[in-house]
């Protein structure tokens, strides 16, 4: 995998609160309590995850819950949504699906 | 008589005054909503822990987002208020929500749909980088979470949200490196009668505008956009576009804000069966309404900007007037004075979105300009030219047959921003009109649902 790239978000205030770590794909990152896990990420990082259909890197488009690009999951498969899941302290994800398999490929 | 079933959804400005209307009445709606907190996108709240005041976050609207809060905390005990359920389907008389992966069920004699507006958005080349947002976007990531999109941003696209989230990224202390404005300045001007319907929101604007010009940052009025640049890891690298005056001009930056004003979620009035018509004025398809927001289906109301973008004051009054419209329909009294106050206040609110429609112009000729390799359904990496071919060389000259053939409009965001773009590129290559393209129709679920969600207990 290549790297994730230089922190895409800049913070312009409200840096006063508790800061948390997560994991992101066996790295950890710091964030701080009350972030989404989009803004934990991209505050951290470039990227969200990569397109499955292009070459691109991805980070969310809408931020509003519509455009589900930015899905992200935990490391059991569960699917979340990073523009409206808020970061909590310890959460483990993976910017990829796990276990991803097409039925009607060989 | 029953307790009539009243069931809302969305809790922004629509809802909230919906709501309160039913609740005068003596009744309790139930409010779905699928958001964290009440206040909808515009007067959105931020996370507890955050300290920025009213005025920071809302601006000159701020006394009109205080007196929404403070009203839906009034609300709160006398209505079952549902926070974090999405409504995915409406068939029946029954809304079929999702909360936490559970699904539910409610039943409705009078369902009032507020479902609100997302970004109407335009494709240009490179679109799909990593660091492209919409405008609505941009500003949640400052409004909601104090940060901005990129280092150099540039707003590109056209609307009021253009200027205004522009504006509150540099008063917020974000490089902002350039305002790209498709509409020409003289369509503003030309629209100055319907404006100044509202006299306040004209003098608003040209505030804004004052502060856009002393910030320094450069604005460009009646531009094309030509492209976004972008490398596939490091996502947006520049913006292109050519100016009024011809002259191609790139702008450097890593982020960009893209938008062309704002389009009705209507898929669950498409869901209830709601009829819709073809508006001339902003070429789109939308829900048909009477002046108090019946739709065509009976004991189904609609609201807000999910019906007509009129923008947050507009919303609080039709969701006053949808909610008045069911207590008729119910045979319920109506407070008829405070009714024929909302419906003058609503006239005015109507002529306004027309004089901002105008002035800020859907730029059509762009989409049917788009190179053949710009990609449109950036969900999914199709190609304009995939699209183009399907309408031309397989006669795909209807969105939802060419949606089949080429699955635009059948990705992730389910057509809610390459829709609009996509009609037109099928209408300007087969010269049917926009009218007969049609709409993509609206499917249930109207979001994703996650594959485990099981089956409602009997």
């Amino acid at each position: 995998m290549s790297r994730p790239g230089q922190p895409r978000f800049m913070r312009l205030g409200e840096t006063g609160r508790t800061p948390i770590t997560l994991t992101v794909d066996g790295e950890t990152i710091e964030a701080l309590e009350g972030d989404s896990l989009l803004v934990a990420i991209l505050t951290a990082r470039g990227r969200l995850r990569r397109s499955e259909f292009g070459p691109e890197a991805r980070s969310g488009f809408c931020l509003m819950a519509a455009c589900q690009d930015c899905w992200v999951w935990t490391a059991d498969g569960h699917r979340l949504r990073a523009c409206d899941t808020p970061a909590r302290a310890g959460l483990s994800l993976v910017t990829e699906q796990p276990d991803l398999s097409w039925p009607n490929r060989a | 008589m029953a307790e009539p079933r009243l069931i809302i959804v969305g809790a922004g400005p629509a809802g909230i005054r919906a709501a309160e209307q039913l609740v005068a009445a003596g009744l309790r709606p139930v409010l779905l909503d699928e958001g964290q907190r009440d206040g909808g996108q515009i007067y959105r709240r931020q996370p507890e822990g955050f300290t920025r005041t009213p005025e920071q976050l809302y601006g000159t609207e701020a006394a009109r987002a205080v007196a929404l809060h403070e009203s839906f905390e009034q609300l709160k005990p006398q209505i079952d208020y549902r926070p974090r359920h999405l409504a995915w389907n409406v068939a029946d008389g029954v809304v079929h929500t999702i909360s936490a992966g559970k699904p539910g069920q409610f039943a409705y004699d009078a369902l009032i749909i507020a479902a609100g507006a997302t970004d109407r958005l335009l494709p240009v080349k490179g679109w799909q980088h990593a660091g492209v947002y919409s405008l609505g976007g941009a500003q949640i990531a400052l409004k909601a979470q104090a940060c901005a999109i990129g280092r150099k941003v540039v707003f590109m696209g056209t609307g009021p949200l253009l200027q205004l989230v522009a504006l509150q990224y540099h008063k917020a202390g974000a490089e902002v490196v350039a305002l790209l404005d498709t509409s020409p300045f003289h369509r503003q001007v030309m629209a100055l009668p319907k404006l100044a319907a509202r006299p306040d929101m004209l003098l608003k604007g040209l505030r804004i505008v004052a502060g856009l010009m002393a910030s320094g940052m450069a604005i460009h009025r009646g531009v094309t956009p030509v492209e976004i640049h972008g490398e596939a890891e490091a996502g947006v690298t520049g913006a292109s576009v050519r100016l009024a005056s011809g002259e191609i001009r790139r702008f450097d930056c890593d982020a960009v804000g893209l938008g062309y004003h704002l389009r009705p979620e209507a898929q669950l009035a498409d869901l209830a069966r709601c009829a819709f018509t073809f508006d001339a004025g902003t070429r789109q398809f939308w829900p048909e309404i009477d002046a108090d927001g019946r739709s065509s289906v009976p004991g189904v109301y609609l609201a807000g900007d999910g019906v007509r973008t009129q923008g947050a004051d507009g919303a609080e009054i039709s969701g006053a007037l949808a909610a008045c419209a069911a207590l008729e329909d119910l045979g319920r009294p109506v407070p008829e004075a405070r009714r024929a106050e909302f419906r003058a206040r609503a006239r005015i609110m109507e002529r306004f979105r027309e004089g901002i429609a105008e002035a800020y112009p859907w730029p059509a000729h762009l989409a049917a300009d788009l190179p053949d390799e710009a990609i449109l359904c950036r969900c999914e990496g199709i190609t304009v030219g995939e699209l183009r071919d399907a309408a031309n060389a397989k006669g795909a000259d209807e969105v939802n047959r060419a949606k089949a053939l080429t699955r635009v409009g059948m990705g992730r965001c389910q057509g809610r921003y390459c829709g609009h773009a996509g009609a037109e590129i099928v209408a300007a290559a087969t010269g049917v009109p926009l009218e007969a393209v049609g709409r993509l129709r609206g499917q249930a679920p109207v979001k994703p649902l996650p594959v485990a969600a099981g089956e409602v207990e009997p």
